[in-house]
């Protein structure tokens, strides 16, 4: 029991520790950018979770970062690290687009029609990464490079496809696909003026965690991704396993990219490659790949974009501030991963002296 | 029984409790030193300013950032700027927040993307704030009442830099680095070339398309390539042209300028170059406001655009390479502009295909819509559309 809290302490203590040390480091950052850190971290809180309106400009910047880090998250689990969250975000958009005005042509009701964008979204992302699985299973192409290389290929389909095949000719300076009609679009929360991408990020969270710590299917997966050829042994199929997971993580940042189409673009253009997928990556770093845990990482990073404008406009800073930002945040955090384990506070004791055998049989 | 995981308990208590203590710490020291940020009097017109890129790009986003800088000067007047805003419900939280929390009156976005649906769906939340968008795509009837367009014909300005570019270039060969082929884009490569045939027929513009507004790797890659080629004049129409004029340069060739003014990237290479004259036209705005005038009760019109002769554009001050003659042909070349005498797209025109675009005799001024849906290369570019 005491162990079980102790490692469970660890694993909150260590991420919000450095969360505090790049909060510092920022803070001697904008003092030498001649701002006031104290200043600048009640701006940070104010303008993240000060007040409901700017709360929901956190939870507007958050949504789409918790479905994209599922596309790193969950393949995590299986031992892969895989970066693809942008291609499969643009792409799921697109097909969301295609779906919504195919559907729509057919005169389908609205709910049909929102409906067929998210499973069209949740296909094209869901292939395009599990096409990343395919070539780490079979071919033995190391994931990490290939999603990544496959970022590049799928922004280059977008332009393509909203330049050519599906350009609205009426788009003329900013090419850009058909828009889906008005009546069609995904709304906001009542009372909010947050749209329901958010609920869907927080349901997959919460799915993606039951599938991973609760069923047979992510026990198989976890068993995987902690020793692939003891899985082997164990008669797992790992390769169907790489596939499913890859395709249900690319399938979120798929749907990622179908929220973004239908709750705020209207329509498939340059303008999808909002660097999202980049961030999902980033959430599920600092999450550890726990799906519930990137919820919450997806509202402090969140926090962190909707706070770039005051930096900007109440203390002078550059716009690059908030990139600094985030990327002492990520840095720290990778580092920290290093401590796990090391620091004499979280280690396991050994047992009470009076059973000595126990000792050595306690798990760590 | 003793729960062994008490002690635990209590020191996350304790580092929960210094933690919050430090929080309300902070929050209380720093309380202080947040100036309110809240709008002054009735008499305070505040504005505010959003810009896709870095304020410090020597491009597109400089020029607009420049041109808020200009209203510092005045009286009665308070702006706000964020620069890097995606063209996301990002850029609607930035202008509701100006609106919000800095009491902005008047928004300017100055991002292409941000039109549609991002300023379309704020001016539904805030009809009393009023909202320019540089692009010109205001539709009367279609757009609501507080938004407003303006953009600038710049391609006067690329026809002009085109002229300096004839007399500077030995191998009668110009390069022009775009990002992609739309119109607007379509248009600048055209006048370019038109400029520097009216000086010498013989001159032929490559084109290179980049497919990204802003993708530096592939912009200097395609400056390489065309010194490599003999071509000694670039220019080029992407967000920030600093690696193209910088590339120029170091390679000992021309350049000519775009958005803002590049000279200081190439104190020896640069010789003129097409930019816009925001401050102009945001004081005007500013003018036209403080006077009490808005877009709702039409004191200020719904689309303002113009080129060289509303102050819409500039020149770049002429680089030291720059000789008298090629002044010369470049100051008559835009008193023609302002005067009206010259039009750019007058007939007859061919594209690179030999197909006629213009007729003979058939003038398109610079309002023209033909010219908005610009979709070809002019006789003498090199590249293609598609």
């Amino acid at each position: 029991m005491s162990d079980r809290w102790r490692s469970l302490l660890e694993k909150i203590c260590i991420p919000i520790g450095a969360l505090v040390a790049a909060l510092v480091l920022f803070g001697l950052f904008c003092a030498l950018a001649g701002a006031n850190p104290f200043g600048v971290y009640y701006s940070i809180y104010r303008a993240a979770f000060g007040s409901w309106s700017s709360f929901q400009n956190t939870l507007i910047q958050a949504s789409p970062l918790m479905l994209s880090a599922l596309c790193t998250a969950l393949p995590a689990r299986l031992g892969l690290v895989i970066i693809g969250n942008e291609g499969a975000l643009v792409l799921g958009g697109l097909a969301a687009v295609a779906g919504g005005l195919t559907l729509g042509g057919w005169g389908l009701p609205t709910p049909g029609v929102q409906l067929g964008m998210a499973l069209a979204g949740m296909l094209a992302g869901g292939i395009w990464i599990a096409i990343v699985g395919a070539l780490r299973h079979y071919r033995a192409v190391n994931e990490t490079i290939s999603s990544l290389l496959m970022n590049y290929i799928a922004i280059a389909l977008l332009n393509h496809m909203v330049n050519g095949p599906m350009k609205d000719p009426s788009s003329l300076n900013k090419p850009s696909t058909y828009p889906i009609p008005e009546m069609h679009m995904l709304g906001n929360l009542p009372g909010s003026r947050v749209h329901y991408g958010l609920v869907l990020g927080l349901v997959a969270c919460g799915l993606a965690y039951f599938l991973i710590q609760r069923t047979t299917f992510g026990f198989a997966a976890r068993t995987a991704g902690g020793n692939i050829r003891a899985a082997r042994v164990a008669g797992l199929p790992v390769g169907k396993l790489t596939l499913a997971i890859c395709f249900l993580g690319g399938a979120c940042a798929g749907l990622a990219g179908m929220v973004e189409v239908a709750a705020v673009h209207g329509r498939a253009n340059e303008s999808l490659n909002a660097n999202y997928g980049y961030g999902g990556v980033l959430v599920a770093f600092i999450a550890r790949h726990n799906p519930i845990a990137a919820s919450l990482v997806a509202l402090l990073l969140g926090g962190i974009l909707a706070s770039g404008g005051i930096l900007q406009r109440s203390h002078g800073l550059p716009d690059a501030t908030v990139m600094v930002f985030q990327g002492l945040v990520f840095l720290s955090v990778l580092y920290s991963d290093s401590l796990y384990g090391r620091l004499p506070i979280f280690k396991a004791r050994p047992a009470r002296p009076a059973s000595p055998p126990m000792a050595t049989a306690t798990p760590v | 029984m003793r729960n062994p995981t008490f002690q635990v308990t209590r020191r996350q208590a304790i580092r929960g409790l210094l933690a919050t203590g430090a929080f309300g710490l902070t929050v209380k020291l720093s309380g202080c030193s947040t100036s309110p940020t809240a709008a002054g009097g009735s008499d305070t017109l505040t504005a505010g300013f959003v810009y896709v890129g870095p304020k410090d790009d020597y491009g597109y986003n400089q020029a607009h950032a420049e041109g808020r800088a200009s209203l510092d000067a005045i009286e009665g007047v308070k702006t706000s700027e964020e620069a890097s805003v995606p063209e996301t419900n990002a850029v609607q939280e930035t202008m509701r927040s100006m609106i919000d929390i800095d009491g902005a009156t008047a928004i300017f976005a100055t991002s292409f993307g941000y039109f549609d649906p991002h300023v379309l769906a704020l001016a539904k939340d805030f009809p009393e704030v009023q909202f320019f968008h540089c692009g010109g795509m205001y539709q009367e009837g279609v757009h609501p009442e507080n938004v407003g367009s303006y953009f600038g014909y710049i391609d006067e300005a690329q026809y002009v830099a085109g002229v300096v570019a004839a007399h500077a270039s030995n191998s009668k060969r110009l390069g022009f680095i775009a990002a992609k082929p739309i119109p607007q884009v379509l248009r600048n490569v055209n006048s370019f070339t038109l400029g520097a045939r009216s000086i010498d027929p013989s001159i032929t513009t490559q084109v290179i398309f980049t497919g990204d507004w802003a993708d530096p790797v592939r912009e200097a890659e395609a400056a390489n390539s065309m010194a490599d080629q003999g071509i000694d004049v670039l220019t080029c129409h992407v967000d920030s042209p600093k690696v193209v004029i910088e590339t120029a340069e170091r390679r000992g060739i021309f350049a000519t300028g775009y958005h803002a003014n590049q000279a200081e990237l190439a104190p020896q290479g640069y010789l003129t170059g097409a930019e816009w004259d925001w401050s102009n036209v945001y004081k005007n705005y500013v003018s036209l406001m403080q006077e009490g005038k808005t877009l709702m009760n039409g004191g200020i019109p719904h689309l303002v655009r113009g080129g060289f002769k509303d102050g819409f554009l500039k020149l770049s001050p002429f680089g030291p390479a720059v000789s008298a003659s090629a002044q010369q042909a470049a100051e008559a070349a835009q008193a023609q502009l302002v005067s009206g005498e010259l039009v750019i797209y007058k007939g007859e025109i061919k594209d690179n295909k030999g197909k006629t675009v213009i007729a003979g005799g058939k003038e398109l001024g610079q309002t023209a819509v033909e010219l908005e849906q610009m979709n070809w290369l002019a006789e003498g570019v090199m590249g293609s559309v598609g």
